[in-house]
């Protein structure tokens, strides 16, 4: 399988770090935390994971990563943003905006669902990646994404928004993946 | 689709919903949850790094201090929380106290902490947290506590230590008690797993699954006692996935720093390098309390049931 003999990390700094973990580790690749740039060296993939984008944010700007990852990008390093992970791409984000890496062409929408009561599973439309079809989706005080740049694809919508969404080699996700323990949106992080 | 804040929930309710609420607390891993009493604070903790933040009106040192009925916070305080700071916001409910739950149900908090550090409503009973869309955080001192917990709907866990005393012995005592114990059921042969169940009052299933996964079935976070960052990363070396950190920040001689010290040593807890930086620079921790001059009656750990 084309995931075997590649390494993946993920960033270490606060969130569901195991859970991606887990994941990779199903799919037969060598994971990888990451709390530093030395992290970033030889990666064939990085993960930005879900957990509190604040937090998340204020430790990259403490481990000095945002320039870092941005050449990572740059170089073709393929990033998989995860709930927290996809704000931290988008190149803007509202509804108390943190800093971001400005690195996909969108602008995420803090906590646009609502609270932790308004969290919610839903089934996905395919439409713009069949091999992921019957993908249950799962939202958790989830973001949305809007102003999509013409460069960037919609891979999964739900109630017709998007919320998998690919530029290049960047993937973000406004739901979680590795929660529903489904390797797909991984493995299209691998895919070359 | 249906989807408002104030849905009738029963599309959540079984093992979609519970994954939800867990779902919420994987999140929180890796994470600092800092009790506050106002918004100012709020802010501090969400400047420092903080994952999430416990809404109370005393921190449990004062509580301790001041004696009298501890309740749920002020709906109005609550409020304030919600609207000043991004991150999620967490509140506490007596035990056993249904309809405080339901407030905070409705107010929309993120997490509710079913907490020692109040005083009982109920000296039998605990809250059926499978009944309420919000997700239920509850104190243990062992792995049977734990387990009845999860029973009755806890998505996370924390050990109980001893709130409000800036010692984290009991802290230690309860995650060396409830990790030890899941060691310990991992070598158990399946045939002896009901015994076992019977012996520490927990569910059989659950007995089964801590068996099956060698961890609990829900996240496992420290709380009572951490004032330092090395509390935190002993915490950390112990098992917890996460902390909670109360009357330790702002009881410090120096809350804002305090508070992004204890973030910073929670990421790095495994170097040793960096929880030294964490411990450069600051001013006194909160004032502590050895255990022995606490009386049984003066122990909060003892509530719950």
């Amino acid at each position: 399988m084309a995931a075997r003999n590649k390494r993946v990390g993920v960033l270490a700094i606060q969130g569901a770090v195991d859970k991606h973990l887990a994941i990779l580790e199903g799919l037969g690749v060598e994971a990888t935390r990451v709390l530093g740039e030395e992290g970033l060296v030889g990666l064939d993939g990085l993960i930005i994971p879900g957990g509190e984008s604040t937090t998340i944010s204020k430790g990259l700007s403490r481990l000095g990563l945002w320039e870092p990852i941005r050449a990572y990008a740059r170089s073709g390093g393929a990033i998989l943003g995860t709930c927290a992970g996809a704000i931290l791409l988008a190149r803007a984000c509202e509804n108390h905006p943190v800093a971001t890496l400005e690195l996909l062409d969108l602008k995420a929408i803090r906590n646009a669902y609502g609270t932790q009561v308004d969290s919610f599973v839903a089934p996905c439309d395919a439409g713009g990646e069949p091999k992921l079809a019957g993908m249950q989706c799962v939202f958790i005080r989830a973001p949305q994404v809007g102003e999509l740049g013409p460069d960037v694809e919609v891979l999964l919508r739900v109630d017709g928004l998007p919320v998998l969404v690919r530029q290049g080699r960047l993937l973000a996700a406004t739901f979680h993946p590795e929660l529903a323990g489904d390797p797909r949106v991984h493995a299209l992080l691998l895919a070359d | 689709m249906a989807r408002s804040a104030n849905g009738n929930g029963d599309a959540r309710r079984g093992a979609e919903a519970f994954e939800l609420k867990i779902g919420l607390a994987e999140m929180l891993k890796g994470g600092v949850i800092m009790d506050v009493t106002d918004v100012d604070q709020a802010k501090v903790a969400e400047d420092a790094g903080a994952c999430a933040v416990m809404a109370l009106e005393r921190v449990p040192a004062d509580i301790r201090r001041d004696g009298g009925v501890a309740r749920m916070s002020a709906v109005d305080m609550i409020e304030g929380i919600q609207r000043s700071v991004s991150i999620p916001v967490m509140a506490k409910v007596r035990i056993g106290h249904i309809a405080e739950a339901r407030i905070l149900e409705a107010l929309g908090v993120d997490f509710i902490d079913e907490s020692e550090v109040l005083t009982p409503a109920d000296d039998e009973n605990h809250i059926a947290k499978h009944d309420f869309k919000s997700p239920f955080v509850c104190g243990a001192r062992n792995l049977g506590e734990a387990l009845r917990r999860v029973g009755e709907g806890a998505a996370m866990i924390r050990t109980k230590g001893e709130a409000g005393s800036g010692n984290i012995v009991e802290a230690v005592r309860h995650l060396r008690s409830v990790c030890g114990e899941i060691r310990g059921i991992q070598a158990l042969r399946t045939d002896e797993l009901m015994a076992h169940a019977k012996n520490i009052q927990a569910p059989y299933e659950l007995v089964r699954f801590v068996h099956e996964n060698g961890r609990l079935p829900v996240p496992n976070f420290a709380a009572g006692g951490i004032a330092t960052p090395a509390d935190a990363a002993l915490c950390r070396e112990l098992g917890a996935e996460a902390i909670f950190v109360g009357s330790g920040i702002f009881k410090s001689d120096d809350p804002p720093v305090r508070a992004r010290a204890i973030v910073r040593a929670n990421t790095h807890w495994e170097d040793p390098d960096e929880v030294v930086a964490c411990c450069r620079g600051l001013a006194n921790a909160m004032e502590g309390i050895e255990m022995s001059t606490l009386s049984e009656n003066e122990r909060l750990a003892n509530r719950g049931w």
